[in-house]
């Protein structure tokens, strides 16, 4: 039986990578099959993101051409896009999504991720991340402004002498300002997180621009918020 | 029966001659490709690090952005290079020990060319942005089911000679019967359901069994049956135990498939999930040493051949990488060293000693043993130029993974105490400055190769190799 074909190929070959398909990867299919997994139009109504709604306001023509007005429909589709220019990238090969329960992680990044957060068609195939060579960008949401990422995006030793991250000319028109896929990445970088009831409090302190961009509570403003409220919230000027 | 078991299958007198048998045409075609994905390979991954010292060459060109070509890295040594040179070795092994030739020498030649293409096509897709965001892989998601095509008809033609083989079967090709299932399987399974199936959480468990299981079903167990080939052939003995092949294998069939789940551990995974896979890493650590057991007991009495066969050098350094490897992943596995290497530089090493160290240094002690006989040549055009490929590669990858190891712990450390983000930067780029010199090293080690191997078959009696392959026997030919 140890060594005739018969017994390689059907106990070694097919037997036990079933016994290891059921163990690793049926049982926790099955562990989270009862979780819904939103679609991408779903994480949109959950909330436009503030700095999306400022995009429009910052850069209104170009805005207007690449995504019309800021509604769900056009969040949602630059949510996509900005995935998939994150995917292609492989800005996942150097950023992870997912914060750990040690070594002080949570300090750092924020809440430890949990098993719901990645319920949601931006993460097929997964985006734990496998190198962390800059941050973690599971809580990345509001964190920084949007400028801050434009600047960072076209030259990220402007904003951060040692960084070793690529310059992506290739998101920016020719002057400077973010095209349609530079701003999906950004709106994208910038929704990650924003779920959480701590946005954008992911360190115990806000960060200085938050009251100006947002006067209700930050509890208030986790998965609420119709597009007209935000649209509607006070002026908008961001502050480093 | 032990006997008969433990050494290729012997040659009758009235037995099937050579050129009948192996296509050495297609053994040759696919070193070939494989080296030239190699050098590509390389390539990319020394402009890749070039990112890390802020000195990218071409930093304006999308098609060169230095993500994407990472990507072409990874995918490229694994498909392109690795898969080329183990079909070469399967073309060269299975009919050898099966006394049969392939399926069929046209579905070779096609296999051959379908192959070329998917690569190229994934390192195109890979470079115009079209990337599948799974580890090692990456490739577009419409070349998925065309790879899995080719791969079922690389199993049928080398499974057809292998089910018709009369006798024992030989070790190698209960690793090369696993293999051709395993991979076909764990690409449907790791390609398609995380992308079209499963999402969230479970999804990253099926992934975390995608990687381990190319690695762990798909190189591995083609690389030790290449091992079990050629180490006895050219050590002219028999390897030492029966009992313990049988232990690695079954061990390694049993255990290997279950550890996918560790490189995601402190996830959201199910923690006795991932406490299961820690079990079962530490478990393979003792198939392996029964396994290197094996090997160094059949090398005793035969040292010399170390210095006197560079085949050998190359195996037997391999495995010594291999033990490294293994017994580093028993510790890493662990909860207490995943919390400070998981995401640095260390698990980049670990990738590098496995990839390059162990099956890298297996195929080209392969090719150095193979290629001068597919060309009809006596011997290699200069021993001096493989003398310097086997030193600057084998010092370059131990420089870069001893350099990615420390690396990873002063970054996990940084990360842990809470420093700045930007000093774990500051802190790695004289580990980053070694490994692009370590890179360099290798990869002016492997043009060393490509070019003595360029001269031996100019130089070769006879330019090209005819469509039979040169007239050799059956029997197997010394280092």
């Amino acid at each position: 039986m140890f060594e005739s074909k018969s017994g390689i190929f059907l106990i070694a070959g097919l037997g036990f990578f079933a016994l290891s398909f059921v163990v690793m990867a049926v049982l926790p299919w099955a562990i989270y099959a009862g979780q819904p997994e939103l679609t991408i139009p779903q994480l949109a109504e959950n909330g436009i993101i503030p700095e999306f709604v400022d995009l429009a306001e910052r850069y209104p023509d170009r805005f207007t051409q690449h995504f019309n007005k800021p509604t769900y429909a056009s969040f949602a589709e630059a949510l996509k896009l900005g995935h998939k220019v994150y995917v292609a990238e492989a800005c996942w090969h150097c950023h992870s999504q997912f914060v750990r329960p040690v070594s002080n992680e949570n300090l750092r990044w924020g809440p430890v991720s949990n098993a719901l957060e990645y319920q949601n068609v931006l993460q097929r195939p997964v985006l734990f991340g496998t190198r962390r060579v800059g941050p973690d960008l599971s809580r990345e949401a509001g964190r920084r402004s949007n400028d801050w990422h434009v600047a960072h995006f076209q030259k990220p030793t402007s904003v951060v002498p040692s960084s070793v991250m690529p310059e992506y000319p290739w998101l920016f028109d020719g002057d400077g300002y973010p095209n349609k896929r530079g701003m999906a990445l950004i709106t994208y970088v910038q929704w990650l997180g924003s779920w959480r009831p701590e946005y954008p409090y992911f360190e115990g302190e806000a960060p200085p621009w938050a009251d100006s961009l947002r006067p209700a509570a930050p509890s208030g403003m986790a998965n609420a918020g119709p597009v007209a409220d935000v649209v509607g919230a006070a002026p908008k000027e961001v502050v480093r | 029966m032990t006997a008969a078991s433990a050494m290729p299958a012997p040659i009758h007198e009235s037995g099937p001659r050579t050129d009948e048998l192996v296509d050495t045409r297609m053994v040759l075609w696919h070193m070939v490709a494989a080296m030239v994905f190699l050098a590509i390979a390389l390539l990319a991954g020394f402009f890749y690090s070039m990112q890390f010292l802020q000195h990218y060459f071409l930093p304006k060109w999308e098609i060169f952005s230095p993500g994407r070509w990472r990507m072409v890295h990874t995918n490229g040594v694994a498909y392109g290079f690795l898969a080329n040179a183990f079909l070469a070795g399967l073309h060269w092994a299975v009919p050898r020990l099966t006394l049969r030739p392939v399926y069929s020498r046209r579905l070779s030649a096609f296999i051959f060319l379908a192959w070329q293409a998917v690569v190229l096509a994934t390192a195109g897709g890979l470079v115009l942005g079209q990337a599948q965001a799974l580890e090692w892989g990456e490739t577009p998601i419409w070349i998925d089911p065309i790879a899995l095509v080719g791969l079922i008809l690389v199993a049928v033609n080398f499974l057809a000679p292998i089910l018709r083989a009369e006798g024992p079967l030989y070790v190698t090709l209960w690793y090369f019967i696993s293999a051709f299932v395993w991979t076909v399987l764990v690409y449907a399974m790791g390609n398609f359901l995380p992308q079209y199936f499963v999402g969230g959480t479970a999804a990253g468990a099926i992934g975390g069994l995608f990687i381990h299981d190319l690695v762990g079903l798909f190189v591995t167990p083609l690389g030790w049956g290449l091992m079990y080939y050629f180490v006895p052939i050219i050590l002219r003995k028999p390897i030492w135990s029966h009992g313990l092949s049988l232990v690695g294998f079954w061990g390694l069939a049993f255990f290997y498939p279950l550890t996918g789940i560790h490189h995601f551990l402190y996830s959201p995974i199910p923690m006795f999930l991932q406490h299961g896979a820690v079990i079962t890493t530490i478990a393979i650590e003792l198939v392996v040493t029964t396994v290197i057991v094996n090997f160094f007991v059949t090398l005793a009495n035969r040292g010399d051949a170390l210095r006197t066969s560079l085949p050998i050098r190359w195996f037997y350094t391999g495995m010594v990488f291999y033990f490294v490897t293994c017994l580093q992943c028993a510790f890493q596995t662990t909860m207490p060293f995943q919390r400070i290497i998981h995401f640095t530089d260390w698990v980049v090493g670990h990738a590098h000693l496995v990839m390059m160290g162990v099956f890298g240094f297996w195929l080209l002690g392969m090719m150095v043993y193979l290629f001068p006989r597919l060309v009809g040549a006596s011997g290699w055009y200069s021993a001096t130029a493989n003398s310097w490929h086997y030193w600057l590669t084998m010092l370059g990858t131990l420089v870069m993974f001893l350099d990615l190891l420390v690396a990873g712990l002063v970054q996990g450390y940084l990360w842990k105490e809470l420093a700045p983000w930007e000093q774990s930067l500051i802190a790695s780029v004289p580990f980053w400055l070694v490994r692009t010199v370590s890179g360099t090293a290798i990869i002016i080690g492997q043009f060393m190769f490509f070019w003595n191997a360029w001269m031996t078959w100019r130089t070769a009696p006879s330019a090209s190799p005819s469509p039979a392959g040169p007239s050799m026997s059956v029997r197997p030919a010394t280092a």
